[in-house]
C-alpha cells in the first residue's frame, strides 16, 4: 500500500500564552467562588458579558465548559447521568454532558488545573436565548440546584434586516437586568464602566476578525481547527484587556506566516468552509485527515460568531442589543445564504462541509434545503456530515471519513488540481 | 499490445469483491465474505484471481482498494473511496448523466454524475442501518428465514403492506404484529423490501437516468422493480451490479 505521508498539525507559538491565560481565568474564578468575592456570574456565550464585567462580576461561560467536556471526550461518560434524570439524549449535549458531569462530581478543569475541584458556583446566572432555548433550561437547572437567580434576554429569531424595533426590544431587556444585578453585586450601575467594557469587547472582536481574515491568504496560515482553539480568549475574556493583548500577540504571528508563505496545511490544494458546530471530540482526527488530504478548512460560521462589529462604546446598550441580534444563528435563511455567499467569495472556498449536529438544531443549517439551494444558485458543492458537538454516539468515524475523502476526490476533479 | 493488468478490490461491510482488468476488458472476478479480517478477505480474492488466470501477483501492476476496508490492503497501490469507484464503474456501462443508487451491506449512497462523468454530488444514508442490507439481514433473523430466499418469497406476495418505522428496531416490532396477525410470510418479506425502497426515495428525488448497484440489488432484483414502479420509469442495472465498485477501482487503477 502507498505509504500515507506523515502529517503533523503545525503549532502556533502564541498557544503557550493562551494556555496560561486560560489557567489564570479558571483559577481566578475558582478563588472568587471559594471566597465569595468578587461575585461570579454565569453567562451564555453571547449573553450580556459586557454588562456583567461593568458591574464587577467575574464571568464564567458554561458553553466553554461544555466544549471542554466534548474535547476531552469526558462527555461520553457524563451525558447518561443527565439522561437518567429526564434530560433527553435528543437535547443539547453541552447541557446533558455538563449537568451529567456535575451530578458525577467531575469536571475537565480538575484534570487541567491542579487544585480546582469543581466549576465555580455562581451568584447569578444570565442567559441570552440567541443560542437556543436550551441555554435557559441549562442555567435553570443550576439555578434550582443552588437557589440562585436566573435572569436573561429572550431574543428574536429568523431575523432578516435588524431594525430599530429589534434593537429597542433587546435594549429594553438589557436595561431590565441592571436593577437585579445591582442588588446581587451590591454596586450601582456605572455607564462609563459599561462603555469601557464595550470598547474592550469591540477591540477584541476587531482583532479576532483580523485573525480570521488572515485565512483569506493562499495558502492559509490557519485552519478552522486552529480557530476553535484560539477563539477561547474571545469567548471567555471578551470585554477585558487580556483578550486584546492575546490577539495582539497572535495576529503578528499569523501575518508573518502569510508574508513567509507558510501554510497551515502543507501543499494546500483545496479550501473548504465549515458550517455548524465543531465535533469537539474529533477535532484532532479531523484536522489530521484534512492535512492528509491537503485540504484547508479556511473559515467557519462558528469562529466568526465572536465578531461583533456593531458594538459602539458611545451607545453601549443599544449597540450590544444590535450586536446580539446581528448574530448569524438568529437570522433568516435568506440572510444566512447571502452571508455564506460572501464567505465563499472572501475566502476563495471550493466547497462547504455542513455539520448536521444531532442535538444542536439551531446551529445546524442543512435541514431546510440550504445546501441544495446554494449548490443550485452558486454552484458551490457541499456535503453534510451527521454528527454532534459532544455526543459521539451520533457520529460515525468511518462514514464521515469516507464522505470527506470522497468530497476531496470530487473537488480535486472539479477544480482541476493534482491528487 | 502490452497487457496492462489492473486490479480493483472493493472491501465492503459484508462482501469483498475483486475485478481484474486486462486493459479495459474484465478477465476475472472474485467474491468473498469480508468477515472479521478485511486483509485476509482481500488476499483470498487476489489468490483466487491469480489461480483463475495463472498470473503472478507481480504482473498485476496496479491495485486500487476501495470500500470500508480499503486501508487494510497492504498490497494496494492506492485507495479511493467507494463513491468515486461506483461512479466510475457505472459510467463505464452508461457513459451519460445519471443518478446512481448503491445499496450496500451497511450504507446506501446516492451519487449524481454529470454527462462528462464528473461527479456533481453524493449523499450517504444517516448513521442508521434502515434501508440497507443489514436491515434485511435483521429481518431475516427475526423471521428465521435465510435472506437468500427473500427475493423469491417477495415475488409470491399478494398484498402491499407497509412498515412505517424509520428505525430497524421499531420495524422489527411492527413485524411482530404482522406475525401475530397471521400475515403470510411472502407479504411480510415484501413489506421489508418496500421499507428499503422508501428509505432510498427519502434520500434524493432520483432525477434523470437512475442506475442501481450493489450486492443487495444483485441478489434481490425485486428492489429494482419496486423503485421502477415508484419512479414510473425503467431503472438501469449494470451487469454484475455487486462488482461495480471493484470495476470502478480497477478502471481507476488502469488510468493512474
Amino acid at each position: 500500500m502507498a505509504e500515507a505521508k506523515k502529517v503533523e498539525i503545525k503549532k502556533i507559538v502564541a498557544a503557550k500564552t493562551m494556555r496560561k491565560l486560560m489557567a489564570d481565568h479558571f483559577y481566578e474564578l475558582d478563588q472568587a467562588a471559594k471566597e465569595g468575592h468578587p461575585k461570579v456570574a454565569w453567562c451564555t456565550s453571547v449573553g450580556p458579558a459586557e454588562l456583567l464585567r461593568a458591574m464587577g462580576f467575574l464571568v464564567y461561560f458554561p458553553e466553554n465548559h461544555g466544549a471542554m467536556l466534548g474535547a476531552t471526550r469526558m462527555a461520553a461518560e457524563t451525558i447518561p447521568s443527565a439522561n437518567a434524570i429526564g434530560y433527553s439524549p435528543e437535547i443539547c449535549s453541552y447541557l446533558t454532558s455538563d449537568i451529567g458531569a456535575f451530578l458525577q462530581g467531575r469536571t475537565p478543569l480538575s484534570d487541567a488545573y491542579e487544585g480546582i475541584n469543581t466549576i465555580p458556583e455562581p451568584d447569578v446566572l444570565v442567559y441570552n436565548t440567541n443560542q437556543c432555548r436550551e441555554v435557559q433550561d441549562w442555567l435553570a437547572w443550576y439555578g434550582r440546584h443552588w437557589s440562585k437567580p436566573v435572569i436573561g434576554i429572550e431574543c428574536y429569531r429568523g431575523v432578516g434586516e435588524v431594525t430599530d424595533v429589534h434593537v429597542a426590544g433587546i435594549a429594553g431587556q438589557i436595561k431590565a437586568l441592571i436593577r437585579p444585578l445591582e442588588e446581587i453585586c451590591g454596586q450601582r450601575f456605572d455607564i462609563d464602566r459599561l462603555r469601557e467594557a464595550v470598547r474592550l469587547s469591540r477591540q477584541c472582536s476587531d482583532l479576532w476578525k483580523e485573525v480570521l481574515e488572515t485565512a483569506t491568504a493562499k495558502p492559509s496560515p490557519l485552519t478552522f481547527f486552529d480557530s476553535t482553539i484560539h477563539m477561547a480568549p474571545a469567548v471567555v475574556m471578551r470585554g477585558t484587556q487580556t483578550a486584546i493583548d492575546y490577539y495582539q500577540e497572535l495576529l503578528p504571528e499569523l501575518k508573518a506566516r502569510v508574508s513567509d508563505g507558510v501554510a497551515a496545511v502543507e501543499g494546500e490544494r483545496l479550501r473548504l468552509y465549515w458550517e455548524g458546530m465543531p465535533i469537539w471530540g474529533r477535532l484532532r482526527d479531523l484536522a489530521t485527515l484534512f492535512l492528509e488530504l491537503r485540504t484547508c478548512m479556511v473559515a467557519s460560521t462558528y469562529a466568526n460568531s465572536w465578531i461583533f462589529t456593531a458594538l459602539e462604546p458611545d451607545d453601549p446598550i443599544r449597540s450590544m442589543a444590535r450586536a446580539y441580534t446581528e448574530l448569524f444563528i438568529v437570522r433568516s435563511d435568506p440572510y444566512k445564504e447571502k452571508y455564506l455567499e460572501e464567505m465563499i467569495n472572501t475566502f476563495g472556498v471550493d466547497g462547504i462541509v455542513f455539520h448536521d449536529s444531532k442535538t444542536c438544531p439551531h446551529n445546524t443549517n442543512s435541514r431546510y434545503g440550504m445546501p441544495q439551494r446554494l449548490q443550485e444558485r452558486l454552484g458551490i458543492p457541499s456535503i453534510t456530515i451527521a454528527g454532534d458537538l459532544n455526543d459521539l454516539r451520533c457520529y460515525s468515524d468511518e462514514q464521515a471519513k469516507t464522505q470527506i475523502e470522497a468530497f476531496a476526490e470530487q473537488l480535486a476533479g472539479r477544480v482541476g488540481v493534482s491528487s | 499490445m502490452t497487457h496492462r493488468w489492473s486490479l480493483g478490490l472493493d472491501i465492503g461491510a459484508s462482501a469483498t469483491k475483486a475485478v481484474l482488468l486486462d486493459g479495459d476488458v474484465v478477465r476475472a472476478r472474485s467474491l468473498r465474505k469480508s468477515g472479521a479480517d478485511f486483509a485476509a478477505a482481500a488476499k483470498a480474492c487476489l489468490e483466487e484471481i491469480i489461480s483463475a488466470t495463472g498470473l503472478k501477483a507481480t504482473e498485476i501492476e496496479r491495485v486500487v482498494a476501495t470500500g470500508y476496508g480499503r486501508r487494510s490492503v497492504d498490497f494496494a497501490t492506492t485507495t479511493v473511496t467507494e463513491i468515486t469507484c461506483h461512479a466510475r464503474g457505472c459510467y463505464a456501462s452508461y457513459p451519460h448523466a445519471m443518478t446512481i443508487v448503491d445499496i450496500g451491506g451497511q450504507d446506501n449512497k446516492v451519487i449524481v454524475v454529470e454527462d462528462s462523468g464528473d461527479r456533481r454530488s453524493f449523499k450517504m444514508n444517516r448513521k442508521c442501518a434502515a434501508g440497507t442490507g443489514a436491515f434485511l439481514e435483521e429481518i431475516a433473523n427475526s423471521l428465521d428465514t435465510p435472506v437468500s430466499a427473500f427475493n423469491d418469497l417477495a415475488g409470491q406476495a399478494t398484498s402491499d403492506l407497509e412498515l412505517g418505522s424509520f428505525c430497524t428496531v421499531f420495524a422489527k416490532t411492527e413485524l411482530l404484529k404482522l406475525i401475530a396477525d397471521g400475515t403470510p410470510l411472502p407479504d411480510i418479506v415484501k413489506a421489508a423490501f418496500r421499507s428499503v425502497v422508501k428509505r432510498i426515495l427519502e434520500m434524493d428525488p432520483l432525477t434523470g437516468n437512475v442506475v442501481m448497484t450493489g450486492g443487495v440489488v444483485a441478489h434481490n432484483p425485486i428492489i429494482v422493480d419496486l423503485v421502477s414502479n415508484a419512479l414510473g420509469r425503467k431503472v438501469l442495472v449494470p451487469d454484475h451490479p455487486q462488482y461495480t465498485g471493484a470495476l470502478g477501482a480497477a478502471l481507476i487503477a488502469g488510468e493512474v
